[in-house]
């Protein structure tokens, strides 16, 4: 019973990092087309806030209550800062945003570790966190559990800010037809910047999560950046639907493939499965239908 | 002038100046420069091989490459291993494999005892590796950033995969300690000349192969693919097998750069091949501008030296440098530096017209 649950309940965890990072994601691609190659550098930027919180707030039970909300707002304004300065200027140059975005996340990764040193730094997981619950003979860590409910939380509060909301109608309608969206009024550039905002802050809230996990890093967002892509594209893009199935999907996967092999033929196994997944499915598991020919 | 003259001047141009850049690279820099400074720049030729490729698949067929260096590190682990061996001496085994591992030497490293093998591996691997993926990759007609994304996500992998094989490839060392080449000591500075000089004979090679298909049918066939691919299939062409072509000379291209870097380098290790080694490639054929014949090479070539001068001034500020770069060509100067002469010319046009 080990052998399975064990490499379950893990890559149920890891799939949930993976979903809060993908979300953000799979907003700007599918929106606006963008591809953030920074986007792991907001997840970064979140575990240092949590970080920055304990040094202030000692009491690790409070500082991370403190510090998600916070993290959000943070990384949220790293995100506007870029879509300001950077990606705004380049909307009819999709394929550019990726490299230009390299070059942010090179800058940032190098800031964190000039500021904060190359070695990471330990976050302090709060009591209320501490320990394990036992499940089929495996000791879940409840740290592992807290970061499904944060995931399951920011995915339902997208779903319902994108359903119930006017703003929410505002992200659809221009996801689905930027133009015509323009012509219905809806000003999609603030559109795209509540978008980017909204986006890189779920990746700071998820940085807080990974703070409690493994501590920060410079290098932090670069572990998860390129598997949080391979669920997007796997998911389709802009697709939530896609993005939860998807990302749940990677996570366990590649639990079970580590579970068998090694954590590194486990990364090659999972590259090799988006791979191969392309081939029934070239746009992802599911596709916004457009009579488009690109 | 004559128009005739006018054209076969504007014809042999590109060809003037690849003649030029072998002149310098072949004849001007071994008589100038330090033998330190000539082995940098055999680096930086290494890289400008790679370049080149990157500037054929990304500049005129339109597909961002972010994992070139898997295949720099195919060529460039198929040449160590062969070193390595060499190194060894007949039925001898590479010394790290006493150090870390039983002292066993895996089965796939013996056919590269044999100089011809790899050699011919050095172009077969990579071909074979860019084909499969390709195939897969553009024939189920996913591209853009799909494709940049799976296949910086391929290096990412590759890198990972030799870290945590220490016993069979080095693991994070890499390859190194090489003592000969292909029967020339290493450490006799006219040898390493030597080196050079086939690195720089390469280069040159390279140039002339893309100005070739650059200038014929299927140089106009992956440009069109670039700009309209749908247009291209409709027109009764297979827009799959176009890319496929340019991906997989692009490969074979990084392969022979790091073939030829590590006997320069005198070592090859994951982080000269990973995803930030890859990034790093785009970034000369970013700022020489990629769909330019020489701007590739050229941009390589700068980046290359900057990378070695500004580390050595300033060695945590190299990585501001790298990134600032990358924001700043592509957003003020997509086509890169070399085009500024035209884009200059066009709004000079313009504003008297």
């Amino acid at each position: 019973m080990d052998a399975f649950t064990t490499p379950l309940l893990a890559g149920t965890a890891t799939g949930a990092l993976l979903l809060i990072a993908a979300l953000g994601l799979t907003l700007t691609f599918g929106q606006m087309g963008v591809i953030n190659m920074a986007h792991g550098e907001f997840l970064m930027i979140g575990a240092y806030t949590a970080f920055v919180t304990q040094q202030v707030v000692t009491n690790a039970d409070v500082s991370i209550l403190l510090a998600l909300p916070l993290a959000f707002v943070v990384a949220g304004m790293f995100g506007l800062l870029l879509e300001v300065a950077v990606i705004s200027w380049m909307y009819r140059r999709p394929l550019d945003t990726l490299l230009v975005t390299v070059g942010v996340s090179l800058v940032l990764q190098q800031l964190a570790k000039d500021i904060f040193g190359a070695q990471g730094d330990p976050v302090v997981g709060p009591s209320w966190l501490a320990g394990n619950i036992g499940v089929f003979g495996y000791n879940w860590p409840y740290r592992q559990m807290f970061t499904i409910v944060l995931a399951l939380a920011a995915l339902g509060g997208l779903a319902a800010l994108l359903k119930y909301t006017p703003f929410g109608r505002q992200i659809r309608a221009t996801v689905q037809n930027r133009d015509l969206a323009e012509t219905m009024g809806v000003s999609t550039r603030v559109v795209d910047r509540i978008t980017f905002f909204v986006g890189s802050g779920l990746a700071g809230v998820g940085g807080v999560a990974v703070s409690l996990i493994g501590g920060t890093n410079p290098n932090l967002g670069r572990g998860y950046i390129i598997s949080a892509f391979l669920v997007v594209v796997a998911g389709g893009l802009g697709q939530l639907k896609g993005t939860v199935i998807a990302a749940f999907a990677v996570g366990i996967a590649t639990a079970y493939f580590a579970d068998w092999t090694s954590a590194s033929m486990a990364q090659v196994a999972t590259f090799a499965l988006v791979v191969l997944f392309l081939q029934l499915r070239p746009q992802g598991l599911f596709t916004i239908r457009t009579r488009g020919l690109v | 002038m004559n128009p005739r003259l006018t054209a076969l001047v504007r014809g042999a141009a590109p060809l003037i100046a690849i003649a030029a850049l072998a002149v310098l690279l072949l004849v001007v820099a071994p008589a100038t420069l330090s033998s330190f400074r000539l082995n940098n720049l055999g680096k930086y030729i290494c890289w400008a091989i790679a370049a080149v490729g990157i500037g054929l698949a990304w500049g005129r067929g339109g597909m961002l490459v972010m994992g070139q260096g898997v295949f720099f590190g195919l060529g460039g682990y198929a040449m160590a291993m062969h070193l390595k061996l060499e190194a060894a001496g007949p039925e001898g085994i590479p010394d790290f494999m006493t150090l870390y591992g039983n002292g066993t030497m895996p089965g796939f490293w013996e056919p590269f005892r044999s100089g011809a093998f790899t050699l011919v591996a050095i172009l077969v691997l990579p071909a074979v590796a860019a084909t499969i993926l390709g195939w897969a990759i553009f024939k189920r007609r996913v591209k853009g950033a799909y494709f940049a994304i799976l296949t910086q996500a391929l290096a990412v992998v590759f890198a990972t995969l030799l870290i945590a094989t220490i016993q069979e490839t080095g693991g994070f060392n890499g390859l190194n300690q090489f003592t000969s080449f292909f029967g020339y000591n290493l450490y006799d500075p006219v040898n390493k000349r030597m080196v050079y000089s086939i690195a720089a004979g390469l280069l040159i090679a390279c140039l002339l192969v893309v100005w070739q298909l650059y200038r014929s049918r299927f140089g106009e066939l992956l440009v069109a693919t670039r700009d309209a691919e749908e247009r291209v299939r409709f027109l009764g062409h297979d827009p799959a097998n176009i890319k496929l072509v340019a991906f997989v000379v692009a490969a074979m291209m990084a392969s022979v750069g790091g073939a030829m870097f590590a006997p320069i380098a005198g070592i090859i290790s994951p982080s000269d091949v990973d995803a930030t080694a890859s990034i790093f490639l785009i970034a000369g054929v970013a700022l020489g501008g990629r769909a330019l014949l020489l701007g590739p090479a050229l941009g390589a070539l700068t980046v290359g030296y900057g990378r070695t001068t500004l580390s050595e001034t300033f060695p945590t500020q190299w990585t501001y440098f790298l990134g600032l770069l990358f924001v700043v060509v592509i957003l003020l100067l997509p086509r890169g530096v070399g085009d500024l002469p035209r884009t200059l010319r066009s709004a000079l046009k313009r504003s008297t017209a």
